[in-house]
């Protein structure tokens, strides 16, 4: 890919040229093609507090803006990647107050007052991996790596709900997230498993 | 028809009580929409097939969430989420048909957003509908699964009225075999529709699946202690595990007494425009022991009265077989 033009660098640069974090002009507006609404009485705030791995921003969200495209456009968190933006494929999960969801599917006024995590949050302070991304590295999980961090996120919720998963609750929890590779997630999962054991987690 | 990754100009409100929440229903009318966990929601908006002006979010009503204990059964809040469904322990203990059902909903994210009031009152998955052509169900004047060319695979073969598209719910099977009652609010006050009568076919009211009228929110369901503890079957049979919606899938309630069948329902998803429920089985399941040879006598009943379409002929051995399981338990 042109090292100067790639999809990722342009998203950072307009980001960090801040036409899209504090405004409401930016890329939400050109590509919605949506006039601004007035606010109508009683409807939502726009100017909104954030919880995002362990940190509270102060954002601007338009009403019908999808967590997804408030993670990716708005705050550079380009680790959640959106797939088919139809709740179909599970490339966008994050957890939302410990429990998978598709963040594409997800309202970004709706987690207001909750507390969100995506795959840039689960490293260690120390910049180490998680466990679950040490053993997905460990197993050789992903292929095109295109939806790992969806599934980085639906094990690590797993885990979090049930840290000693049978192999039928692993395969059940990791059912709603797609690999178009066709790597076997659920046993990678399994290797995870076996780190979490070890390190007594 | 294009097709759009972001959501269109739409106002969001988020009521905190459920008389703000009718007040909102009352003022937008058909341009309002309830919104609980969207899963259904955000595609219609992103593929531009429905063009609300408000979507009025009832998840921070806490009122509308949660299980609770009543004099005669249970009453569940609509904006209960199906994971919260499936591992709640009365439920499993006494009304286990539905926990199966919500827990074939769908794949886990969305069940973690997905509400019960959602899954009930999702909108029909017709593809043709949902791609926003102006069918019958749209308003227009034609069908285009029931047509020569039409693909119709997934269709219904009972009940269909210029519409062929099928009820997608499934919890909405487990409503009906369970007797449970909707409880429907709007500023005018409170209607009790029973689940048998709250889905809607084609000939009463072509545009919409349920009995609920703008300005009316879906705010619980009531289940009887009636059925409570009996025997539940719940089947359902779907090209994937994980996302699709049921081919046909089977919810029945049996309460056997000494080895007796004294009372049944039975209910098939995925057959008609609403849930199906199989009357004639259940008259003559009364009195009969549930066994493999009640199954194999009965099971010939279940297609009875069924139109299948160009491709959907399968869907009636189908559900003979899904109902000769059921009785064999």
């Amino acid at each position: 890919m042109n090292p100067i033009l790639s999809r990722r660098r342009f998203i950072k640069a307009v980001i960090a040229s801040g036409a899209a974090a504090a405004t409401h002009s930016g890329i939400s507006s050109a590509v919605a093609g949506g006039q601004e609404t007035a606010g109508e009485k009683g409807a939502v705030e726009r100017l909104m507090s954030l919880t995002i791995n362990g940190r509270t921003r102060r954002v601007d969200i338009l009403p019908q803006e999808t967590l997804a495209f408030t993670l990716r456009y708005k705050l550079g968190l380009t680790g959640t990647k959106i797939g088919c933006n139809r709740g179909e494929c599970g490339a966008c999960t994050v957890l939302i107050d410990d429990i998978p969801n598709y963040s594409c599917s997800t309202l970004t006024h709706s987690v207001r007052e909750r507390s969100v995590l995506t795959v840039e949050g689960l490293q260690g302070e120390d910049g180490s991996l998680h466990p679950v991304q040490q053993a997905f590295i460990d197993e050789l999980a992903p292929q095109c790596g295109f939806c790992t961090p969806g599934q980085l996120m639906a094990a690590v919720g797993l885990l979090k709900d049930n840290p000693h998963p049978s192999r039928e609750e692993a395969r059940q929890a990791m059912s709603g997230n797609l690999c178009r590779c066709g790597a076997p997630m659920a046993w990678c999962l399994r290797g995870s498993t076996r780190v979490l054991w070890r390190m007594g987690a | 028809m294009a097709s759009y990754d972001v959501m269109p100009d739409v106002q969001l409100y988020q009521p905190a009580n459920i008389d703000d929440a009718l007040n909102l229903a009352d003022r937008f009318g058909r341009d309002g929409w309830i919104l609980g966990g969207g899963q259904d929601t955000y595609g219609w908006l992103k593929d531009r097939a429905k063009h609300p002006k408000a979507m009025i979010d009832l998840n921070g009503i806490e009122t509308l969430s949660g299980v609770r204990q009543t004099d005669n059964g249970i009453e569940i809040g609509a904006t209960t989420t199906l994971r919260e469904i499936v591992r709640n322990k009365t439920i499993n203990a006494d009304y286990q048909l539905l926990a199966l059902a919500a827990g074939h909903v769908a794949s886990p994210q969305i069940r973690n957003a997905g509400t019960l009031g959602g899954n009930l009152l999702q909108d029909a998955r017709c593809w043709y509908y949902r791609r926003g052509l102006a069918c019958y169900r749209a308003g227009g004047n034609i069908c285009y699964a029931d047509s020569p060319e039409g693909m119709n695979r997934e269709h219904c073969v009972f009940g269909a009225s210029r519409c062929v598209a099928v009820s997608p719910s499934d919890t909405g099977t487990a409503m009906v075999a369970l007797d449970a009652t909707m409880v429907v609010q709007s500023i005018d006050g409170e209607r009790l529709i029973p689940a048998g009568s709250f889905f809607k076919g084609p000939n009463t009211h072509i545009t919409q699946m349920t009995a609920l009228r703008p300005g009316e929110v879906l705010t619980a369901v009531r289940i009887p202690s009636a059925w409570a503890g009996s025997r539940f079957y719940f089947e359902k049979v779907a090209d994937r595990n994980v996302w699709d919606f049921a081919l046909v899938s089977i919810a029945s309630a049996m309460r056997i007494e000494d080895g007796i069948i004294k009372d049944s329902r039975i209910v098939c998803g995925g057959v008609a425009c609403t849930p199906h429920r199989l009357h004639h089985v259940e008259k003559a399941l009364a009195g009969k022991s549930p066994g493999a040879e009640t199954a194999d006598l009965l099971a010939p009943l279940a297609s009875e009265g069924s139109r299948p379409l160009n491709y959907n002929h399968f869907k009636l051995p189908l559900l003979e077989n899904l109902l000769r399981r059921a009785l064999r338990g």
